[in-house]
């Protein structure tokens, strides 16, 4: 199979993914969404990696799946300590950093 | 040791006094302070005396000695020692300066006692001395400045000595700022000789004086009279010296009589040579030397603070010393300077022990009958007066008529100014007596009565200016006075400057004795004047004349305010209101700089901080300034929306400008 069908849904889920962000208000779909940008990103890095037939972009995969797995724990934490504050789960409304 | 080693002992043992007072001022009790200050001055003294014996020692080609300790300044053409010059001219103002300012001190011992500034004041003046002394014997001019600066500093310092009072800071203030227009004209002054001549010791700037243009010498005398008229106190730089009588007494005795005051003659007779290139500014130095002994006589004639008619009498004193060593009679101007010194120091004791005497208090309106309840002092005092008359054989005859004759001698414009010199005298008698008949003669008032029931007077402390309360802590008059009468360093003080107001005028008798002329003359022996004295016959007739203006002066004093006081004060109320208000206000020379020069510096002053300061560099350079960064600021602001969502597409909105540039210019 040619590539380009893998980099082409990869850029699709990406697309999806950045959309998701800039629209939706929950954190947690935009949680979600942060997701499906970093696996549209390993799918575009296996890819390649097949293409070129190297095992340096599967390294690299498993390398950011760790670091979506720590991404997680730190966003889902976040969330949790929001809702324990009893603050809205809206980004919007969270914009005290405002200048 | 040569006169030189002298020289210097004589200006080691003040800076020497004021340095362990400066630092010692902890730990010395009672009097101790008073009595090291005196000794370090009575050692300078006696190192002077020293000075003179060796110089005396050498022929008369000889006696002028300059000693150089090291290199002062020493770059491209200009070589500065610090050297001083002794010669009978830096001899005789030593001992003078020496001399009276021991017993100055002397004085001050018991009539500063009980001040809680005692240390400080001794420490003062100590400096004051070593300053001055500084000034006669520097050996260029560059160390003249230096000691020109000095003693106008000291003079602010013990102006201002008791600095909780108003009107005595504000007296300092007022000196120092006239003082400073001075030295600016000394230092352009010497410029100006330096870039002449390429010298700046006396030696060399006196022997390259010819090479300057008649013009460059007179600019050059002009600048130098700014610096003598302002330390001297001569019109237009004189009104500062009245107010400098809100100093302690000995300060104007010392200070503000007989040392400082008298820089400015020494330095037209030390730079005689330039004056005598340039006669325009000699004359002009003349006219106003004369102009301020009338001024400043007549104010004296009507001024009721006590400490202010002597102040007065100085200035008009030396307008006499002036005119005398601008008509080129050097000899004479000195001779007055130093009998000056001796009758005016002993007229400032005296009116100290006075005022001590009526509790502070230095009015001539409250003063009175004093003679009964302070006999040494009457008597010290009324010699120190008739000395200042120049009542027939005191010192102030001999000084005073020297200068008129020589004056007289000179023909042409100098010949209206000796008779106006001699309308003065009348006017010098008449205000001296003025002062003695109104505080020891007459019905005593209530001080005097207790005096003499032995009770020193004693008033809540008070400004005797203004009439503001005070206390007597530091910074303020302590609570003790001192008489004279009590104190035996004061009768000590006085004692010997009685003796020496009456026959001081023994060394400079007209035909009998010109000892001090003789003495002087090496150190003016280049003046083409030297020859021109009067003939012993024409000073024997200015003496006489002299002699009867004295005495007329006197009785017309004694008529008005003994036998016919109250005419006198119809007089001054009535018919006469005009000219007292007029004198009174002192010919309006304070309103008249006060109109001219303060005003509108103070209106330049508000304009620079309304409109320069706060429009132009604060609203336009500082305000600009920062309304740049701030609305570079806010727009930086106005990008932090707080917004996730934004921040989220303005970085894909980045990353994919980014990747479409990247698209384009690669392919």
């Amino acid at each position: 199979m040619d590539v380009v069908w893998f980099v082409v849904l990869s850029a699709l889920i990406f697309a999806i993914g950045a959309a998701g962000v800039m629209t939706r208000r929950s954190p947690l779909v935009i949680l979600l969404c942060t997701e499906l940008m970093l696996n549209a990103c390993t799918l575009a890095l296996l890819a390649f990696a097949r293409m070129h037939g190297s095992g340096d972009g599967q390294i690299f995969a498993l390398i950011v799946m760790v670091v979506a797995a720590c991404e997680v724990v730190i966003g889902l934490g976040l969330i949790v300590a929001i809702y324990r504050k009893r603050m809205a789960l809206d980004v919007d409304k969270l914009s005290e950093l405002r200048g | 040791m040569s006169p030189a080693d002298y020289g210097w002992l004589v200006l080691g043992f003040p800076l020497l006094g004021t340095l362990v007072l400066a630092f010692g001022w902890r730990r010395l009790p009672g009097r101790s302070a008073g009595w090291i200050g005196s000794a370090s001055i009575l050692a300078s003294f006696i190192s002077a005396l020293g000075a003179l014996q060796q110089l005396q020692d050498r022929p008369e080609e000889e006696r002028h000695i300059a000693s150089s300790l090291f290199d002062y300044a020493d770059t491209f053409g200009v070589s500065v020692d610090l050297a001083i010059l002794v010669d009978p001219l830096s001899v005789l103002m030593m001992l003078v300066v020496s001399g009276v300012s021991f017993l100055i001190h002397l004085y001050s011992v018991a009539y500063m006692a009980g001040d809680r500034g005692y240390v400080r004041f001794f420490a003062y003046l100590n400096y004051f001395v070593f300053s001055m002394l500084l000034l006669v014997l520097a050996g260029n001019f560059v160390l003249l400045i230096v000691g020109w600066a000095f003693v106008g500093a000291a003079s602010y310092l013990l102006i201002s000595f008791w600095y909780r009072r108003e009107t005595a800071t504000r007296a300092g203030i007022k000196a120092f700022v006239m003082n400073v227009i001075g030295d600016v004209g000394l230092v352009i002054g010497a410029f100006l000789l330096f870039d002449g001549t390429g010298a700046l010791d006396y030696g060399g700037v006196f022997e390259n004086a010819h090479l300057m243009s008649n013009g460059q010498v007179t600019a050059a005398c002009l600048c130098l009279l700014v610096g003598a008229f302002a330390k001297s106190a001569q019109i237009p730089l004189h009104t500062w010296l009245p107010d400098a009588m809100e100093g302690p007494t000995p300060v104007s005795a010392l200070i503000h009589a007989a040392t400082m005051v008298t820089a400015g003659v020494y330095l037209i007779a030390r730079t005689h040579p330039l004056f005598e290139l340039a006669p325009t500014a000699a004359d002009v130095a003349a006219i106003l030397g004369t102009l301020t002994l009338v001024v400043a006589a007549s104010i004296a004639l009507v001024v009721t603070d006590l400490k202010r008619v002597i102040a007065y009498s100085t200035m008009s004193q030396i307008g006499y010393m002036v005119l005398g060593v601008s008509a080129f009679a050097y000899g004479a101007g000195m001779f007055h300077l130093m009998t000056h010194a001796f009758f005016k120091a002993l007229l400032f004791m005296g009116a100290g022990s006075v005022i001590a005497g009526m509790g502070g208090v230095q009015s001539l309106d409250r003063m009175g009958g004093f003679r009964r309840a302070m006999p040494f002092t009457f008597v010290t005092f009324t010699i120190g007066a008739l000395a200042l008359a120049g009542f027939p054989l005191t010192a102030g005859f001999f000084s005073k008529d020297e200068i008129i004759a020589f004056t007289l001698n000179r023909g042409g414009l100098y010949t209206v100014l000796g008779v106006i010199a001699y309308v003065a005298a009348f006017v010098t008698a008449f205000y001296a007596f003025r002062m003695v008949f109104r505080v020891f003669f007459g019905e005593p008032v209530d001080e005097a009565r207790e005096l003499e029931r032995g009770h020193l007077a004693h008033h809540d402390p008070a400004n005797p200016m203004t009439g503001e309360p005070e206390d007597t802590d530091v910074g303020f008059p302590g609570p003790e006075h001192h008489i004279a009468e009590r104190e035996w360093p004061m009768k000590a003080a006085m004692a010997p400057l009685a003796l020496l107001s009456i026959i001081g005028g023994i060394v400079g008798i007209p035909g009998v004795s010109e000892t001090l002329e003789h003495f002087l003359e090496p150190a003016f022996e280049g003046s083409d004047y030297l020859d021109t004295a009067p003939s012993d016959s024409d000073k024997t007739l200015g003496l006489v004349i002299g002699g009867v203006i004295s005495l007329a002066g006197i009785a017309l004093a004694w008529f008005l305010y003994l036998v016919r006081s109250a005419t006198t004060l119809r007089l001054r109320d009535y018919q006469l209101r005009r000219v007292h208000d007029f004198l009174a206000h002192k010919w309006y020379f304070d309103e008249l700089y006060d109109a001219a020069f303060v005003r509108p510096m103070a209106a330049a002053g508000r304009y620079g901080r309304t409109v320069v300061e706060s429009v132009f560099v604060q609203d336009v350079i500082i305000g600009g300034a920062t309304s740049v960064v701030r609305a570079g600021s806010s727009f930086a602001r106005g990008l932090q929306t707080g917004y996730l969502r934004s921040y989220a597409a303005l970085l894909v909105t980045g990353v994919a400008g980014l990747a479409l540039y990247f698209l384009i210019t690669s392919s």
